[in-house]
């Protein structure tokens, strides 16, 4: 890959500017944090000014850097020397480049739209503020993990996320499930984050830099081994799981759901667990140089599909659907940078129609939670449409964009995949394939069913009095106020449009190809026709299973037993025993490891401790009667002294 | 020629006086003047008048002789016929001795620490136990010649860092000890102990100095010269009778090491320390210390550098005895004063690991850990000295129980200092010995380094033993009082505290200022 832009040009003009993307939300989060009680009233307005305007800025980036010639579009600025030690040299620097202004826009933009939709869902929360000023401090993180230029600052973001996200989970911290799912979050995070933190030692320790010009420049330069790259590339893709929710470590993303709603969309579905995507994505370079990675991160994107789309069909919890959904659809951005140049771009794109179309399934998921009263389980909902028509249609663009209707996002994108991987030929491609195809069969399934059973059906709930309501639960639905509509008509129009607007003409593939570089037109298995109507029969299908289940019989108000159901919906509704298996093997051993060295500390390390304090102590206590207080041992000690330090001299001159 | 002509002739050889530089030596003058100044007050001024004067006087001597220094920064010169140098090194320490004497004065001026006064006693010379010594208990009288005996030791450890000639040398060591010894006995309460103190302090370092002495004498044997700069070239010379130059590196060595409270020459420490008055263990504890130091580094790096692969193994098994000693002993103390004491002997220890060194980043660490040594030992000791009962300072540990919860702000502050004693991170403890570690093992002496952080570790043990008890035991229910007039103490501790906390977390400054008079070196 020696077209890969190596060196960057220096930001100047409005590109100097970029600094404040990430200053203008970390000062609305420093505000309302340090403000107190004083900034309640204005709290939610300061932190949605501070996304908008962060948006404004990058529209106004990208538009400027449209304006620049194609394989002039990296601008790096040097912000000041963080690490200024003799022989390990970092400065923290921006990066302003295709990758990054994409990432900008989606980040600021969706996460405008969120903020705007958090005033009416938070409006009778009393932490509300807080709330706000976390999620200005979760933009200001994600915006440094994408725009820094060395793998140190995006490692800075990348942990500054993680505490967000941990903050964020947490909001509602006297609930003990959510105390719980942060902690959980927070511990599987630090898993792979010790995989980037590893990595990014190797490559200090082999090429001496954390630049992103200097790793890059050695790892396509061949300069870096290839076991060592190897090893860097599966490192960084451990990072990429923990923090995007990718098998072995997505446990810890549907317990996640424990936090606001709006959170569950922007950083548990739109934003945070795709920085996994990014950094793949990123560090092309470096997995361009190795097969066996590349292999890895494909087997992990599609046991990851699988595994979501299964346990999706499972759980009677609309935003545990949703979170699985999120699972599986990210395990298809993984399968598809992991394919190597052809795929970079096309998981990008995916990445950003889902960004559209999961946050505003989440922000509907949102609007039917608050119309219910709180109540998540699906088998209480049922014929909603009529009661809330705007979340409907926008829910159900959502619905359609990622079961891949024709002409909507997922369409476009979700196809482009599945055809890449039947193209990478052999039977590994076509392996690939049928796992990517059969995903969009079950995906089509699960999110009929959770469309169905929420919006459609009998309705399983009653408005009546308790007496009249013949043992269901009352409730009183109601379309949500406008902050909360606005920006789910919003993003069910990206839903729409983004795809198309991605695809056709190659448009984002052209624009992200000095960053992913060119993806190859290789020969295809089966006609690109061929293919769509392929996938399109697998989608009806599963449509049409859910549809017979869930539309034509009845709703079951309560799940059946587990005696009631097959082995594999048991072990989904277990989320097939993912959490059994880390408490085997991680936590578990990890328990005896600590008990036997809190065993090893207080007899060895304490014991050697206090032995040797004893020893001292002892020591002191004869030591003392030396101190006898009478001037003539005193002067005795100083003569004895005297003719030791002569005669040890006189040793010396006569050695 | 018959012996008569000799004479004869050295009649009538005319003799040409020195010429002195009066400007070069006038931070010297300017103390010694005051000290002579103070002399008269106290001979002609009312007792009520001298207790205003004699301070103000003795700490604006300080001052100007500050701005002397200060505006002297720079000169580098061999003066009064080579009897005293002038360098950046000389420069750099007589600036830290008077800025702690100017601290100690406002220690020793403090009068509101009980109802009778300060810390100095107000008739020495009455007897304990006998008729007057109950008068005397509620005199709020004081002896003010404690100010220029004060002054008088200052003008001694300024003369003792910037003399070029052994014998000057010797001379400016008695003229620091002698009021030294004085103030020893000074203290207002347990006035046996305070004489005892001053008995023993006076007798072994009557002691230390006949061995000073002594190897002085065999300098001049060796080299015919008393002038460090003579002595250094005649240990180049091949074919003198170089045991002599031996003799004398070991007895001034024992003569400097006493001052310095080095190992095994240490044991007045503990006892001169807690029966001096507060203040005066203070002055003695950072002046002393400096002045000792100032005039080993000289001796050492100019008189007997030629020897250093000789004299080095003896000053690296001192120091690690000292280090040794200071911190095991200080385990078992049950009074903070003679704690202090043994906190005073292992840094002695450290700072012979900087001096170990034998390197210009020896040199520095040494002169910048004893700044920090010096700040943070006097404010602990007036922290101390706030901490009463009806009988004077309550120097017994178990009085300090619970202390925390009684005055957290004082509890609180003192940890700070014994944690910087400790030398934990972003107190001046730790970058000093930084420093001086650093130093070390860039001069190939890393297992002396390996003792040091093991004595260090165990000194530990001891400052937090104290902290655990401020903190986590009940306070005793007739506990001493802490007292809260002092202003001049308040000041004193106050600015040992915020030194303490400015050079542990910017130490640059003072370290570039270290290292510039470390590099410029001694003049010879």
């Amino acid at each position: 890959m020696t077209d890969h832009p190596l060196h960057y040009a220096a930001a100047s003009g409005v590109f100097s500017l970029s600094w404040l993307l990430i200053v203008l939300p970390l000062a609305g989060a420093a505000v309302l944090l340090l403000g107190g009680r004083r900034t309640d009233r204005v709290g939610h307005i300061v932190g949605t000014i501070a996304a908008a305007s962060s948006f404004v800025l990058g529209v106004v980036l990208f538009a400027a850097l449209l304006g620049r010639d194609g394989d002039d579009r990296a601008l790096s600025q040097h912000l000041f020397s963080w690490i200024p030690v003799n022989g390990f040299q970092v400065d923290a620097g921006l990066l302003v480049d295709q990758l990054s202004i994409v990432f900008v826009l989606l980040i600021t933009g969706v996460g405008t739209l969120i903020h705007i939709y958090s005033i009416g869902y938070m409006a009778h929360d009393p932490a509300r503020r807080k709330f706000f000023a976390h999620m200005n401090l979760f933009l200001a993180s994600m915006l440094l993990l994408v725009l820094g230029n060395n793998f140190l600052s995006l490692y800075a973001g990348w942990e500054l996320v993680g505490l967000s996200s941990y903050l964020l989970i947490k909001f509602w911290e006297d609930r003990p499930a959510a105390a719980t799912a942060a902690n959980k979050a927070f511990y599987m995070n630090r898993v792979g984050d010790v995989g980037l933190a590893l990595a990014i030692m190797f490559m200090f320790a082999t090429v001496g830099s954390t630049g992103f010009a200097d790793v890059f420049g050695a790892a396509a330069g061949g300069v870096i081994g290839y076991g060592t790259v190897t090893a860097i590339a599966l490192l960084l893709l451990l990072g990429a799981c923990g923090k995007s929710g990718q098998f072995p470590l997505q446990a810890w993303l549907p317990d996640a759901m424990e936090g606001p709603t709006p959170i569950s969309a922007l950083i548990h579905a739109a934003t945070m667990v795709t920085a996994g995507v990014y950094l793949i994505v990123r560090a092309a370079p470096i997995f361009n140089e190795t097969q066996a990675a590349r292999t890895v991160v494909v087997i992990i994107g599609a046991i990851t599909i699988l595994l979501g789309c299964v346990i999706g069909c499972a759980y009677d919890d609309i935003k545990k659907v949703l979170a699985y959904s999120t699972v599986s659809q990210i395990g298809y951005m993984f399968l598809a940078v992991g394919l190597g140049p052809a795929g970079y771009a096309l998981g990008i794109m995916h990445l950003l129609a889902h960004g559209f179309f999961k946050a505003g399934l989440f922000l509907g998921a949102g609007s039917v939670i608050h119309a219910m009263d709180d109540d998540q389980d699906m088998r209480r909902y049922g014929g909603l449409w009529r009661y809330m028509p705007i979340t409907w249609v926008t829910f159900g663009l959502g619905y359609l964009a990622i079961i891949g209707f024709p002409g909507l996002s997922g369409f476009f994108t979700k196809d482009r995949i599945i055809e890449t991987a039947f193209d990478k030929g052999g039977t590994s491609g076509y392996l690939l394939g049928a796992i990517a195809l059969l995903g969009a069969g079950i995906t089509a399934f699960y999110m009929t069913r959770l469309f169905l059973m929420t919006f459609h059906g009998k309705a399983r709930w009653s408005s009546e009095d308790p007496e009249g309501s013949q043992g269901q639960p009352v409730r009183h639905p109601h379309e949500s106020s406008a902050s909360m509509t606005g920006p789910m008509i919003v993003l069910a129009i990206g839903s729409t449009f983004a795809g198309g607007l991605f695809v056709l003409g190659h448009s984002l593939q052209d624009w992200l190809e000095p960053v992913a570089g060119e993806g190859v037109e290789g020969v295809h298995t089966f006609s690109p026709l061929v293919l769509t109507l392929l996938t399109l029969v697998v989608t009806i299908g599963g449509f049409a299973a859910a549809y017979l289940r869930y539309q034509l019989r009845p709703v079951e108000s309560v799940a059946p037993a587990d005696s009631e159901v097959t082995l594999v919906t048991v072990a989904a509704r277990h989320d097939l025993f993912a959490n059994t298996f880390n408490e085997t093997v991680a936590m578990r051993p990890g328990q005896y490891l600590t008990r036997f060295l809190v065993w090893l500390d207080l007899v060895g390390v304490d014991g050697l401790v206090r032995g040797g304090a004893a020893g001292i102590g002892g020591l002191s206590g004869r030591m003392r009667r030396l101190q006898t207080g009478f001037v003539r041992s005193y002067a005795l000690s100083m003569l004895g002294g005297a003719v030791l330090v002569v005669g040890a001299l006189l040793l010396v001159r006569a050695g | 020629m018959s012996v008569d002509n000799h004479l004869l002739l050295a009649q009538t050889q005319k003799i040409t006086p020195p010429s002195i530089e009066y400007s070069s030596l006038s931070p010297l003058l300017i103390v010694f003047a005051v000290a002579l100044l103070g002399v008269l007050v106290d001979a002609f001024a009312s007792r009520s008048a001298r207790r205003v004067i004699q301070p103000v006087l003795a700490g604006g001597g300080f001052i100007a002789a500050l701005v002397a220094v200060a505006v002297l920064h720079g000169r580098r010169a061999v003066l009064a016929a080579g009897a005293v140098a002038i360098d950046a090194p000389t420069l750099f320490m007589q600036g830290t001795i008077l800025v702690f004497a100017l601290l100690s004065v406002l220690l020793v001026a403090e009068r509101q620490l009980d109802s009778s006064g300060g810390a100095i006693v107000a008739s020495a010379a009455i007897t304990p136990g006998s008729k007057g010594s109950t008068a005397q208990r509620v005199s709020a009288d004081m002896q003010t010649e404690a100010y220029p005996l004060m002054v008088f030791s200052v003008t001694g450890m300024m003369l003792f860092v910037a003399s070029n000639n052994l014998l000057v040398m010797f001379v400016a060591l008695e003229i620091l000890s002698l009021p030294l010894y004085l103030l020893a006995g000074l203290a207002r309460r347990r006035r046996l102990l305070s004489q005892e103190a001053a008995m023993k302090y006076f007798l072994l370092g009557a002691f230390s100095s006949a061995f000073f002495l002594y190897g002085v004498a065999f300098a001049y044997g060796f080299a015919g010269s008393v002038e460090l700069g003579k002595i250094a070239d005649a240990v180049g010379t091949v074919g003198k009778n170089d045991i002599y130059i031996y003799l004398s590196v070991a007895l001034i060595g024992v003569g400097l090491f006493f001052k310095i409270g080095a190992a095994p020459f240490h044991s007045w420490t503990p006892d001169v320390y807690q029966g001096s008055p507060t203040p005066v263990t203070a002055f003695m504890a950072a002046g002393t210390k400096v002045a000792a130091f100032g005039a080993l580094l000289r001796v050492f790096y100019v008189a007997f550098g030629g020897l250093r692969w000789d004299w080095r193994p003896v000053l690296w098994a001192v120091a690690i005895l000292t280090m040794v000693v200071g911190a095991v002993l200080a385990l078992t103390q049950r009074d903070i004063k003679r704690m202090l004491a043994y906190s005073a002997i292992a840094h002695a220890g450290f700072l012979l690991v900087g001096l170990a060194g034998t390197n210009t980043d020896g040199l520095r660490g040494s002169m910048f850990y004893l700044v920090t040594y010096g700040f943070t030992t006097i404010a602990a000791f007036a922290v101390v000295s706030l901490v009463r009962t009806s009988d004077g300072e309550a120097s017994d540990l178990s009085q300090w129980r619970g202390l925390g919860r009684t005055s957290p702000l004082l509890a609180g502050t003192f940890s700070f200092l014994l944690l910087a004693l400790a030398g934990i991170p972003l107190t001046s403890g730790f970058t000093g010995k930084f420093a001086v570690f650093q130093a070390a093992i860039e001069g190939h002496a890393t297992p002396l380094v390996v003792v040091a952080l093991v004595c260090s570790a165990i000194a530990a043990f001891f400052y937090v033993r104290v902290i655990v008890l401020m903190f986590f035991s009940d306070p005793l229910a007739q506990g001493p009082v802490v007292v809260t007039r002092p202003t001049l103490t308040f000041a004193a501790a106050g600015v040992g505290t915020v030194a303490t906390l400015v050079l542990g977390v910017a130490p640059q400054p003072l370290l570039d200022l270290a290292n510039t008079a470390a590099s410029s070196g001694f003049v010879r």
